[in-house]
């Protein structure tokens, strides 16, 4: 019973989150301007307005148009667009790239910003950890979608060794997809790198003047031992809950980047949507935005109470 | 004398914004085979680093000078990897506070193995049966679950026991221990200075013990020297010591421990004033500022560290007792 009790505590912190977070939104999406009713029909009378108003379920009220939502969506209903046609299939082809998208994203970041941090860390002070922030700062102070431009134009146009743009799922081949792949993760990752190194570095620089690393020093340990066994684990916590916030950045960046590359992603989609104010499936976008982001968190928080054992009592 | 560890005008300097601080200056020191020896002082007297730095265990900020010889092997001209060799097996240290030197993430039995393993190569299981060998020696019951746990589930004389076990694990020749006991409940010290004496006859090493302690001292070494400000300046058999300090600094310390037969209301004695500027050392004496026997010589003129017949040293033109 007690081991299942804080698994049932934050499974109801999910549950919270997500309905707050998508009712926000669907209050929210009611705040546009514009009349749905209109853009459907111009024509239409005033009376033909009306009936078209109820039968969306825009005459209703904030929460009772809610209900209406939810309860639809937890009997697998995702919803329709008011122009046509059904939001599942479109979110079954939409999630993907967004999700590879970001993990790709993730993998690179913590792959070049671990070493990264440790390298200036241990190094503290000397030319290598001042040229890594030096660049990391200038690097992380373009805006995504500027870096996405210039990569994209360099590289993908000029230099022509990477296709500018497009999206090709796995099943058409890993090099196909990957080589599509490189170009917007690049251009995600450079914000993530930046963050990750100078959180790992500040956290690996105050870990490395505790005691217990004289104490893993007067052993006669490798300094390369001490950097991987000693200080890296305890100073990755920070790193980890920092790696889980990030994920609403890299969602949120790759809505944009999607659009510069030509992915059809839920950016694409989510745009497109926003655009004619299909609020129906705006929402079960946000909802599977949100679950993402929660899930991937809560994931998060329980490997850090594996990864350092002092994190477990304080949550008790 | 079968000489272990030979200290010749070793110095110990930071560079900090202020100028270069001497946290250890010109101190000579040998240690035998098989010797216990307490380096008394106060705090910021340099007991601590002159303890790190003869191990070579110090930050770049730190500049060491003079002669470091263990075993015969002058350390003191070995790059820091090749010194790096002596730690553990040669020689090991045990640090103050037991709640901090500790890994909080990795568990008891795999830093205790880690030297084991690393350091002489054992394989895992022949590891595992030593670290459980070493527990039990330090007296930790249930060795096989402490193996397990994670620091922060044990006590602070649980934690401290589980120091020394790994600071004896390699079999050091030299062992350091560095207020071993400072950070602990009296009841606990006892014990824990009772297993140091016990385990060094055993294994038969030789100890070099820091503390602020006089008391500690008394009942754990043969030797006895105390520094001030970064020297040495005093040094005499741990008996004689007691029975015939010279020196006003020494005896001050000892004034300046509590005592039981004073009547309650009395107040405590204290060393008044501080230690010297460590940046900027003066001409004199370096206690003379603070020493009730000072006088215009002491404040001009540096004493020598003069050595008596019996071995005892001291560093004062106005010895207690006279000189002889």
């Amino acid at each position: 019973m007690k081991k299942v009790q804080p698994f049932v505590r934050r499974l109801g912190q999910v549950c919270l989150v997500l309905i707050g977070a998508t009712f926000l939104v669907s209050v929210l999406i009611r705040q546009l301007p514009g009349d749905v009713a209109v853009m459907i029909n111009p024509a239409a009378s005033l009376n033909e307005r009306a009936a078209l108003r109820q039968e969306l379920g825009l005459d209703r009220n904030y929460f009772s148009a809610y209900w209406l939502w939810l309860s639809q969506i937890l009997q697998g209903d995702f919803g329709f667009f008011i122009f046509g046609g059904k939001v599942l299939p479109v979110l079954k082809t939409a999630i993907p790239p967004t999700l590879q998208l970001i993990f790709y994203t993730q993998i690179v970041a913590l792959s070049i910003a671990i070493p990264l941090g440790i390298t200036s860390a241990y190094r503290q002070g000397a030319r290598f950890d001042r040229f890594t922030s030096t660049m990391l700062f200038s690097l992380s102070s373009i805006p995504n979608f500027g870096i996405g431009l210039i990569l994209s134009l360099l590289i993908g146009v000029k230099i022509g060794i990477l296709p500018p743009s497009g999206y090709r799922p796995i099943s058409d081949g890993f090099l196909q997809h990957y080589r599509l792949m490189v170009l917007p993760v690049m251009t995600l990752a450079i914000a993530p790198i930046s963050t990750y190194t100078r959180l790992l570095r500040a956290e690996m620089i105050a870990a490395l003047r505790e005691d217990y690393v004289l104490l893993a020093m007067s052993k006669g340990l490798s300094d390369r031992r001490i950097l991987l066994r000693h200080v890296l684990r305890p100073s990755c916590t920070t790193l980890m809950t920092s790696a889980a916030l990030s994920m609403g950045g890299l969602i949120g960046g790759a809505l944009v980047i999607e659009i510069i590359f030509v992915i059809p992603g839920m950016g694409t989609q989510l745009a497109k949507a926003i655009g004619t104010r299909e609020f129906i499936a705006i929402q079960t976008f946000v909802t599977f935005i949100a679950l993402f982001y929660v899930t991937f968190n809560s994931v998060v928080d329980i490997l850090i109470g594996v990864v350092d054992p002092r994190t477990r009592n304080r949550r008790a | 004398m079968n000489q272990l560890l030979k200290l010749a005008d070793f110095s110990v300097s930071f560079a900090t914004p202020r100028g270069n601080l001497h946290a250890v200056r010109g101190v000579d020191l040998v240690v035998a085979k098989g010797e216990s020896i307490g380096i008394v002082g106060e705090s910021g007297s340099g007991k601590t680093v002159l303890s790190r730095a003869t191990m070579g265990l110090m930050p770049s900020t730190a500049t060491c000078t003079g002669l470091v010889e263990f075993n015969g092997v002058p350390l003191s001209n070995l790059s820091r990897a090749e010194v790096r060799n002596y730690w553990g097996t040669g020689m090991a240290m045990i640090f103050q506070d037991p709640l901090t030197s500790l890994n909080p993430v990795r568990r008891i039995g795999s830093q205790l193995m880690e030297g084991l393993i690393v350091r002489l190569g054992m394989p895992k299981k022949q590891a595992q049966a030593r670290a459980v060998e070493l527990l039990e020696r330090v007296r930790i019951p249930d060795p096989y679950a402490a193996m397990k746990k994670y620091p922060g589930e044990l006590s602070g004389g649980m934690r401290q026991r589980i120091v020394i076990a790994i600071a004896i694990a390699c079999t050091p020749e030299l062992l350091f221990a560095d207020e071993p006991t400072t950070a602990l409940d009296v009841t606990v010290q006892a014990q824990v200075l009772e297993l140091l004496a016990e385990l060094r006859q055993e294994i038969n090493m030789t100890m070099i013990l820091v503390t602020h302690d006089l008391g500690v001292v008394a009942g754990q070494t043969d030797r006895v020297v105390v520094m001030y400000a970064g020297e040495i300046v005093e040094t005499a058999a741990t008996k004689d010591l007691f029975a015939n300090m010279k020196m006003p600094y020494t005896e001050a310390l000892m004034k300046s421990i509590p005592r039981l037969d004073q009547s309650s209301g009395q107040r405590l004695r204290v060393i008044t004033g501080r230690l010297p500027d460590p940046t900027s050392p003066e001409p004199g004496c370096s206690f003379a500022p603070r020493c009730e026997y000072a006088t215009d010589k002491c404040r001009a003129e540096k004493p020598p560290l003069v050595t008596t017949q019996t071995g005892h040293q001291y560093r004062c033109f106005f010895p207690i007792g006279g000189s002889l």
